[in-house]
C-alpha cells in the first residue's frame, strides 16, 4: 500500500505529492493524510481529474483520503 | 453552500466581488487603481507606527485588519481555525521581506496589478509578465522538490497572536494616540496615504473579503502557479473575475460620475511609474517570493486568520521589508511629469539580492523524501 503523509506541507506540495503518487503507480489504493482542508480539497480535485474514486475519513484534525483506481 | 464555495464557482464568485468592491473603494476615497493592494496598505501600515518616515504613505488600513479578521470568523464558523507553525519561519520573514522589496519596485502587489490594468495603465502588463516568470521559475523548483518543510500544530494561543495584533492596529487606527513630541501614529496629510475611505468602511469591506478569500483560497500567485505546475484552472478563474469586474466597475463609474475611472496609456498614470524593466524585474522578485512562501500577499493575510503562524511572520516580513523600502529609498518612485521614474541604484541592487536570495534557496531548500512510504 502507497501512504502520502503530506500533513504540515504548504500548498501546493499536497497536491502535488499526490498527483505524483497517482501518475507512478497508475492503479490500485492510495493513501493520502493531510491536516487542513484547502490540501483536502486540492486531493480531492487532483485525484477527480486524474479519474481516481475519492473516500475521506476524518480523524483528530488528520484527513484520511483513500484514493482507487 | 460549502460544495459552492469549493466549486470553480468559488474563487470566481470571490474575485468577481473583490473586484467591484476594490473599484467601489477608489469612489469612497482610496487611491486610484488603488482600491485594495496588500503590498502598498502594508506599507502604508508600516509608515503609520513611524517604520518609515515618508510622509506621503502613512495610515493604518483597515482593510488589512479586516482581512485577517474577516478570514478567521469564516474560519472559526467552518471550523478550519488551525494554529500552527514552524516550517522554517525565518525563512518566510526574509521572503516577505523581498517579496515588499520586489512589489513596491513596481508599486504594486499582484492585486493592484489587476486593478491598475482594470483602470488601463499598461505599465501593469510589464509587471503580470515579470510575475508569470518569477512564479515559473518558482514552480522549477518545485518540481524538483523544493519545500520549506512540515508546519506542525502549534497551542491555540499562536494561532491567535495575529489577529490579536490586528485589533491592535486597529484600536490605534481609532484612538490615534500620540506618543511624545513628534511621536504620533503617522497619518499622510497628502498624498495616497491621505486618500481613504471612512475606516469603518474599509474595515467591513476588508472583512467581507477575508470571509470570502478564506472559504474560497483565493489566490492570485496559487491561480498562476496551479496553471504552470499542473494545468490547474481553478483558482485562476478568481484572478480573471477580478479583472473583468474591476474594470465593468470603472466603466460604470466613469459614466455615472463624468469622472475618468480607466484611461488606457503608459503614462500619467497614478501612483505608477514607466520604467518596465524594473516594472518586470520586481514583480519577478515578488512572484518568485510568494511562489516559495506557497501563497500571494492576500493569501497569507487570510491564512495567517485561520492560524498559520508561518504566514503570520511572512506578512510581518514583508511590513518590514516596506519600511526598509522607503528608509532606503528602495521603492520605485512614480514618473513625474515626462521624467520617467522606477528604483534607485539602490532598489535595483536590492532586488538582485533578492533574486539571488530567492534562487539559493530554491536550490537549497530540499528534504530528504521521506513523505511518500510504500
Amino acid at each position: 500500500m502507497i501512504t502520502v503523509d503530506a500533513r504540515g506541507r504548504s500548498c501546493p506540495e499536497p497536491a502535488l505529492l499526490t498527483r505524483n503518487a497517482l501518475r507512478q503507480a497508475g492503479r490500485g489504493e492510495i493513501h493520502v493524510l493531510v491536516d487542513t482542508e484547502t490540501a483536502r480539497d486540492n486531493c480531492i480535485r487532483v485525484a477527480g481529474r486524474e479519474g481516481w474514486q475519492v473516500q475521506v475519513l476524518e480523524e483528530e484534525g488528520t484527513y484520511h483520503l483513500v484514493l482507487t483506481k | 453552500m460549502q460544495r459552492f464555495f469549493a466549486s470553480r464557482w468559488g474563487p470566481i464568485t470571490a474575485g468577481a466581488i473583490i473586484g467591484i468592491l476594490a473599484a467601489l473603494l477608489v469612489l469612497w476615497g482610496n487611491p486610484k487603481n488603488m482600491g485594495v493592494c496588500v503590498a502598498c496598505f502594508e506599507r502604508d501600515i508600516a509608515g503609520a507606527l513611524g517604520l518609515h518616515r515618508n510622509p506621503v504613505v502613512q495610515y493604518i488600513r483597515p482593510e488589512i485588519i479586516g482581512f485577517v479578521l474577516g478570514s478567521l470568523v469564516a474560519a472559526l464558523l467552518f471550523r478550519e481555525f488551525r494554529p500552527r507553525g514552524g516550517s522554517a519561519p525565518i525563512i518566510r520573514f526574509l521572503l516577505g521581506m523581498f517579496a515588499m522589496i520586489g512589489a513596491l519596485v513596481f508599486l504594486g502587489c499582484p492585486w493592484r496589478a489587476l486593478l491598475r490594468l482594470a483602470g488601463g495603465d499598461l505599465n501593469a502588463l510589464l509587471a503580470l509578465a515579470g510575475l508569470v516568470v518569477g512564479i515559473g521559475v518558482g514552480v522549477l523548483f518545485m518540481r524538483a522538490g523544493y519545500t520549506l518543510g512540515r508546519s506542525t500544530p502549534a497551542p491555540a494561543v499562536a494561532g491567535w497572536i495575529m489577529p490579536a495584533l490586528m485589533v491592535g492596529l486597529l484600536l490605534l487606527a481609532i484612538f490615534r494616540p500620540v506618543f511624545g513630541q513628534d511621536l504620533p501614529i503617522f497619518a499622510s496629510e497628502k498624498g495616497p496615504g491621505s486618500q481613504h475611505a471612512a475606516l469603518w468602511l474599509s474595515l467591513v469591506v476588508g472583512m467581507v473579503i477575508g470571509f470570502l478569500a478564506q472559504r474560497t483560497r483565493f489566490c492570485t500567485m496559487g491561480a498562476i502557479r496551479d496553471v504552470l505546475l499542473m494545468g490547474d484552472t481553478h483558482l485562476l478563474g478568481g484572478v480573471v473575475a477580478l479583472l473583468l469586474t474591476a474594470f465593468l466597475t470603472n466603466g460604470v463609474l466613469t459614466w455615472a460620475t463624468g469622472t475618468p475611472y480607466v484611461n488606457f496609456s503608459f503614462t500619467g498614470q497614478p501612483v505608477a511609474h514607466s520604467n518596465h524593466l524594473w516594472n518586470f524585474a520586481g514583480m519577478a522578485l515578488a512572484g518568485l517570493s510568494f511562489a516559495l512562501a506557497g501563497g500571494c500577499p492576500g493569501r497569507q493575510l487570510f491564512m495567517a486568520g485561520e492560524g498559520d503562524g508561518d504566514a503570520a511572520l511572512f506578512v510581518l516580513g514583508m511590513i518590514v521589508g516596506a519600511g526598509f523600502s522607503h528608509n532606503f529609498s528602495l521603492a520605485g518612485v512614480p514618473d513625474a511629469g515626462n521624467v520617467v521614474g522606477g528604483p534607485s541604484i539602490y532598489g535595483q541592487i536590492a532586488v538582485g539580492i533578492g533574486l539571488a536570495f530567492c534562487l539559493i534557496l530554491g536550490f537549497a531548500a530540499r528534504m530528504r523524501r521521506q513523505e511518500v512510504k510504500r
